[in-house]
């Protein structure tokens, strides 16, 4: 089954929204934690009242978080839940049925 | 995260009749939870019950006893706490804690789901030789949870004492207060052993749901408190925040606790910054490596099942700790930072505080419930990952090598969860003195280092086998805990100002040579590489085994 065009398509789709995605959101996190380190006057800027930017920074580190997780979750159940569901059903056939 | 037991300046903050409401919520929450957990005992029959629930529980459930597990009295009172002494840092810890789930959500927890059982362990050891994988697991397992355990049981233990306001000299049912913390200790510990001996992971899963369902319920209330007292101005809550705290505008930016400037100084300054990468990368790169997180997405049906948990409890943490910014800058503005280090020096007390300063002794004797039931159900979670690590993987696999009975493996994990329970604590009652905060850095730190590359690589890399598996956990297990140890955590650091010793060892004790106190910039890579250099000197290889974990890891083709 690993040869299958449809797991390799499977497979392929998957990591191909996975893992730029993990850089993605890892090098966001680390660039907002060496600003923290390195950038300080940057980070106090203010925005609006008391809220500077290291606030808005830190709330959109949140709204990111939020947005990725549903992203993914739509993705998975339109492009990978169906094809898996496709493959698991077969494997699992008993021989006779196949 | 500075969830610590040092030197509590008690101040003899509750009335009389306070502590026997606050005694009696106590004594609620205990009978109810031991309700539970008899409940789930006669539910719990075989191995799948005990070690998984049944996996039964559905996405919603799961994602509420994530978050009960996930959210350790460290997330409550400690963030809460840095805010209300150190302001924006706070918000770093939460952020990293935080994001740490989309690792979980997107590379973990469904191919983990579909390809392991009980452990973290059945997922390293898939294509790879049984008894080294699972040894070298359990050792990981054990280690993270006890010194997580250590953390919330001494913790437990001061914080207790304190919120029922027994101080010294003072005594409460005749206990002065170290007795009280022991007691607690005691307490805490046998309650833990009793959870998770009877009722398996279905008591432990309802136990951190009602835990969740009680601190999402308390933080609400307060946090809805805090805003009306501004008029929903959070503008004006961070305004009062950085005036009560006489630092200024400084409180609301970071830099007051983590990668501080030291004038004068550029390589003391590089190291300050350095350890903030440091810490940022084990809060991001910890969680999905922490063992008693990863055996809660067997309690679930499907993969589907366990991206949903993965999903509420992301939404759970994420308006949590959005609450606990309005819960410490709150307790900065209302209770101010001299009345907390009053308290406790370490801050850990700024969210009770704050609620008896906003609701008075009904809400304080709430709040202290809740934050009592955080640690029970996260001590339960620690002890049932570290059983059944012991039994599944070592007893069961490594001394009997596979031939042992469902029956006798659930027996040798209820045994497991008793010394376990026994060991921690009997190290809590010595480490109680300990400053305890490293702790919790430290499981992070070692379930970074030590877990997460192998599970990468063991999901992802075709090439990888039993000889870089072994040498990714040691490697990352040896080298965070050697590099803690050799840290100024340990040894060397003064207190800039009082002159005392600022680490575990008292002054004039100096051996520490590795300059940062968050070994995660080092051991992540150093065990990273240790896996790669492990999988490639040795000939191993098994295709087709990986090919077979592949299909059923994306699919849940013949998943358990």
């Amino acid at each position: 089954m690993s040869e299958d065009p449809r797991f390799v398509g499977l497979r392929r789709a998957f990591r191909g929204f996975v893992f730029p995605m993990t850089v993605a959101f890892l090098v966001w996190y680390l660039l907002y934690v060496l600003l923290s380190a390195y950038a300080r006057e940057f980070m106090a800027t203010p925005v609006a009242g008391n809220l500077n930017v290291a606030f808005v920074f830190g709330i959109l580190q949140f709204v990111s978080t939020f947005l990725i997780a549903w992203w993914y979750s739509r993705f998975a159940a339109r492009k990978l839940d169906p094809v898996a569901d496709e493959i698991r059903a077969e494997l699992e056939a008993p021989e006779d049925a196949r | 995260m500075n969830l610590a037991s040092h030197q509590f300046l008690l101040a003899a903050p509750a009335a009389a009749g306070n502590r026997a409401l606050t005694f009696s919520l106590f004594v609620v929450l205990v009978i109810a939870t031991l309700g539970i957990t008899v409940w789930a005992g006669r539910h719990t029959k075989t191995a799948t019950d005990y070690y998984a629930g049944g996996r039964s529980f559905s996405g919603i459930q799961n994602g509420l006893a994530i978050g009960g597990d996930y959210m350790s009295a460290a997330s409550f009172l400690g963030i809460a706490g840095i805010i209300a002494l150190f302001g924006y840092d706070g918000f770093l810890y939460s952020i990293g804690f935080l994001v740490a789930w989309l690792i979980a959500l997107l590379l973990v927890a469904e191919l983990l789901r579909n390809s392991g059982r009980y452990t973290m362990a059945d997922v390293l050891s898939y294509r790879m030789r049984q008894r080294p994988v699972r040894t070298a697991a359990a050792a990981s397992t054990v280690t993270v949870s006890i010194f997580y355990l250590l953390a919330q049981m001494v913790g437990a233990g001061a914080l207790v004492a304190l919120l029922l306001g027994i101080s010294e000299g003072q005594s409460f049912l005749g206990m002065s207060a170290d007795g009280a913390k022991i007691a607690t200790i005691v307490l805490v510990g046998i309650l833990m052993i009793v959870y998770v001996t009877l009722g398996g992971m279905k008591g432990t899963t309802w136990v951190q749901i009602v835990k969740a369902v009680l601190l999402m319920g308390g933080a609400f209330i307060m946090t809805a408190l805090v805003l009306f007292k501004f008029g929903f101005n959070i503008s004006e809550m961070l305004g009062s925040a950085a005036e009560a705290s006489g630092k200024g505008q400084e409180f609301l930016e970071p830099g007051l606790r983590y990668g501080k400037d030291i004038p004068g100084d550029a390589a003391a300054t590089l190291i300050s910054k350095l350890d903030l990468v440091s810490l940022g990368l084990a809060l991001v790169l910890g969680t999905a490596g922490l063992p008693h997180i990863l055996i809660r997405f067997y309690t679930v049906p499907t993969a589907r099942a366990a991206r949903t948990s993965v999903n509420w409890a992301i939404a759970l943490i994420g308006t949590f700790y959005l609450m606990t910014l309005a819960l410490g800058f709150g307790a900065a503005a209302l209770v101010g930072s001299a009345a907390i280090t009053a308290q406790d020096k370490a801050g850990n007390t700024a969210a009770p505080q704050l609620a008896e300063a906003l609701g008075g002794p009904v809400l304080l004797a709430l709040i202290a419930a809740v934050a009592f039931a955080t640690i029970l159900a996260v001590v339960a979670g620690l002890t049932l990952a570290s059983s059944s690590s012991l039994a599944h993987d070592f007893y069961a696999s490594v001394i009997k090598r596979g031939k042992a009975s469902e029956k006798e493996e659930v027996r040798v994990a209820r045994i497991s969860a008793f010394v376990i329970g026994g060991i921690s604590i009997v190290l809590a009652i010595f480490a109680q003195g300990l400053n305890v905060a490293f702790l919790v850095a430290l499981a992070f730190a070692i379930a970074a280092s030590a877990n997460l590359p192998t599970i990468l690589l063991s999901l992802f890399w075709k090439r990888f086998n039993t000889a870089g598996a072994v040498a990714g956990i040691y490697g990352g297990l040896i080298s965070s805990v050697v590099l803690v140890f050799f840290s100024p955590v340990v040894s060397g650091k003064v207190d800039p100002v009082t002159g005392a010793s600022a680490s575990l060892f008292p002054l004039g004790v100096d051996f520490a040579w590795f300059p940062l106190e968050n070994p995660g910039l080092v051991s992540v890579p150093f065990s990273f590489l240790c896996a790669i250099l492990g999988a490639l000197l040795s000939k191993e290889r098994n295709d087709r085994k990986f090919a077979e974990l592949e299909v059923r890891s994306l699919t849940g083709a013949g998943a358990h």
